[in-house]
C-alpha cells in the first residue's frame, strides 16, 4: 500500500543527518550547494561500513572521530600552486604594485587548503621586494588539511607542474630554489613561512577578520548555495579596507550580485575586484 | 509511449573527435530547440573558453559555457568549462565545482549525468558520442537506474570508438544511431514532450 521512493529517503536522510551534525557539532553544512554534497557523503557512505545514512547518523552524532571522517570526505581540499597561472600573472602585475604603496599588508586566504595558494603568493611578494612587509592569514575549515599546510611539505611528482605554473605566472627565477627535494617530498624553504599564519575558521558560522588589504577565497563559494555566499561576501566586504582586492576562482563572479555595485573589475574576467573608496 | 513522456533536458558526454562531433550534432538542431542540453567535453584543463563561441557562431542554437548558478533555459546549449565539474542542482540549476578527476576527467561526464539523473530522472536523455575512454559508462547507468533514455553514437561511425563501446557494454540504449540521424532523433523526442504537454493541457482544460 505504502510505496517507497528509494531516492528520496536518501535526500531526507542526508537533510536529517546535516541538521543533527549542526546541532552536535556545530559544523553548518547545511546550505551546501546540494548535488556536490550529496556525491561526496555517498562517496563516504560507500567506503563506510554502513548501509544507509540513518544507519551512520547514530555513530556520527555520537563518536566525534566518526564525525572527522566526514568531515575530511566532505571537503574537498585540492589546489595546486599558481593555480591558473593567469591569475597570478595579473597579480603580480596589476595589484602589486598597489600593494607596494602600502608600509604593510594583510593578507587573508579563505578556504587555503593545504597552503599551496599561501606559498604561491610568499614566492611572488617575497620576488617583488614585499618580504617582511606582509603578513598573511590561511584559514580553513578542516584542521587536518590545515596541520598540512603548517608543514609545507609537498609530493615531488608535483614539482614538474608547479613549476610550469610558476614560470606561465611569470616567475623568472628558478623554481626548485623554493624547495628542497628529500626522497618523494619537496619541503618548502622556512623563508616563505614565516610570515603566514595558519588558523581554523569556518566561513558558514565565523567572524571576520579586520583590516585587510586583500581577500582571496577562490573555489570554495562555488559548493555553497546563494544564502551561504551572501552572507560569505558580507564577511569579505568587512574585512576589507577601502582600495582592497577580492580575488575570486575563475569561475565565479560578482555581477550578479548586489556588492557587485561597490567594486570594479580590475581587468575583464580576472576575478580580481577592488573595493571603491568611500563605501 | 515515447508520447506520454516529459523530456526536461538533454546531457551529452564526449572526448576525442568531439570538436568535430559537436559542429554536426549541434548545428543540426533548430535555434528554438525546445530542451536545455548541457554538454561535458574532455578538453586540456589550460584550453580557454574560446569553444563556446566557436559553437554558438557556427549553430543555429545558442551555445555558451556553462557558469555557476545559471538557470537551465530551453534552447540553450551549456558547455562544462575546463578544469571544472559540471553539476546540476535540485530545481535546475547548475553548479560547478573543483573536486579531483573522476577517471582522469574534469570535467567529468559521470558526474554530469549522474547529478542530471537525480534532477530529472525519467525526464533526461543522455547521449554518448566519440571518445577514446570510459568516462559516461557509469553515467548511463544512473540514467537508465532512474528511467532515462540513453543513445549512443554508433562505434562504428564514431572517430573513436572506446567511449561509446564502454557505454554500449554497461546498459541497453535505447537507440544507437550515426551521428547525422542524431538531431532528427532529438527532435522527435523532444517535440512527443510538447505533444505531451499539449494533449495534458487538453485534459485540465
Ligand atoms: C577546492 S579547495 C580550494 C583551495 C584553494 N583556495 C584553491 O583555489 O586552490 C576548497 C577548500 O575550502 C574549504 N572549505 C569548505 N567549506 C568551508 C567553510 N565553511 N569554511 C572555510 N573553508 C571551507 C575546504 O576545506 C577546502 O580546503
Amino acid at each position: 500500500m505504502t510505496t517507497l521512493k528509494a531516492v528520496e529517503v536518501e535526500d531526507v536522510e542526508i537533510r536529517l543527518l546535516l541538521e543533527g551534525l549542526q546541532q552536535i557539532y556545530g559544523y553548518d553544512f547545511r546550505d551546501y550547494a546540494d548535488a556536490s554534497i550529496k556525491r561526496r557523503l555517498t562517496q563516504w557512505l560507500a567506503e563506510s561500513p554502513f548501509a544507509t545514512f540513518s544507519e551512520a547518523q547514530s555513530r556520527l552524532l555520537r563518536d566525534p572521530e566518526t564525525f572527522v571522517s566526514l568531515l575530511q570526505g566532505i571537503t574537498v581540499n585540492v589546489t595546486e600552486m599558481f593555480r591558473d597561472p593567469s591569475f597570478f600573472r595579473t597579480l603580480r602585475e596589476q595589484v602589486v604594485p598597489f600593494l607596494k604603496t602600502y608600509p604593510f599588508v594583510k593578507i587573508w586566504h579563505a578556504g587555503c587548503a593545504s597552503g599551496e595558494e599561501a606559498y604561491s603568493m610568499a614566492i611572488l611578494l617575497n620576488e617583488e621586494g614585499m618580504a617582511g612587509r606582509y603578513r598573511m592569514y590561511a584559514t580553513d575549515i578542516d584542521e587536518s588539511v590545515l596541520a598540512k599546510a603548517a608543514e609545507g611539505v609537498m609530493p615531488i611528482t608535483e614539482m614538474q607542474k608547479y613549476t610550469r605554473n610558476y614560470q606561465k605566472a611569470g616567475g623568472a627565477r628558478s623554481f626548485a630554489d623554493y624547495y628542497t627535494a628529500r626522497y618523494d617530498r619537496a619541503i618548502l624553504s622556512p623563508s616563505l613561512k614565516k610570515d603566514i599564519v595558519f588558523a581554523p575558521h569556518n566561513l558558514a558560522t565565523d567572524a571576520e577578520f579586520g583590516e585587510m588589504n586583500m581577500v582571496l577565497c577562490r573555489n570554495v563559494m562555488i559548493y555553497f548555495k546563494p544564502a551561504l555566499k551572501e552572507r560569505c561576501l558580507k564577511l569579505f566586504d568587512n574585512s576589507l579596507l577601502p582600495g582592497g582586492f577580492l580575488c575570486l576562482g575563475l569561475k565565479e563572479t560578482l555581477e550578479r550580485r548586489k556588492m557587485g555595485e561597490r567594486y570594479d573589475e580590475l581587468v575583464p574576467g580576472s576575478r580580481i575586484y577592488r573595493k571603491r573608496y568611500g563605501q | 509511449m515515447a508520447s506520454k513522456r516529459r523530456f526536461q533536458a538533454v546531457v551529452i558526454g564526449v572526448s576525442s573527435g568531439g570538436v568535430q562531433a559537436l559542429k554536426k550534432l549541434l548545428g543540426g538542431l533548430p535555434a528554438d530547440f525546445p530542451l536545455p542540453v548541457l554538454i561535458v567535453q574532455h578538453i586540456s584543463p589550460e584550453a580557454g573558453s574560446g569553444m563556446a563561441k566557436l559553437l554558438d557562431d557556427l549553430c543555429a542554437i545558442r551555445v555558451k559555457e556553462a557558469d555557476e548558478q545559471d538557470r537551465l533555459e530551453p534552447a540553450t546549449v551549456y558547455l562544462a568549462p575546463p578544469n571544472y565539474h559540471l553539476l546540476v542542482e535540485r530545481g535546475g540549476v547548475l553548479a560547478l565545482s573543483a573536486d579531483p578527476p573522476v577517471s582522469y576527467a574534469r570535467p567529468s561526464v559521470d558526474v554530469l549525468f549522474e547529478t542530471a539523473a537525480g534532477v530529472y530522472r525519467r525526464g533526461l536523455i543522455g547521449m554518448v558520442l566519440t571518445g577514446a575512454n570510459w568516462d559516461g559508462a557509469r553515467g548511463v547507468q544512473f540514467v537508465k537506474q532512474k528511467g532515462g533514455v540513453v543513445i549512443v553514437q554508433h562505434p562504428a561511425d564514431a572517430d573513436t570508438p572506446q567511449m561509446p563501446q564502454a557505454a554500449l557494454a554497461a546498459v541497453e540504449a535505447d537507440y544507437v544511431v550515426p551521428l547525422a540521424e542524431m538531431p532528427e532523433l532529438l527532435r522527435q523526442l523532444a517535440e512527443a514532450r510538447a505533444a505531451a504537454r499539449g494533449s495534458e493541457a487538453g485534459l485540465h482544460g
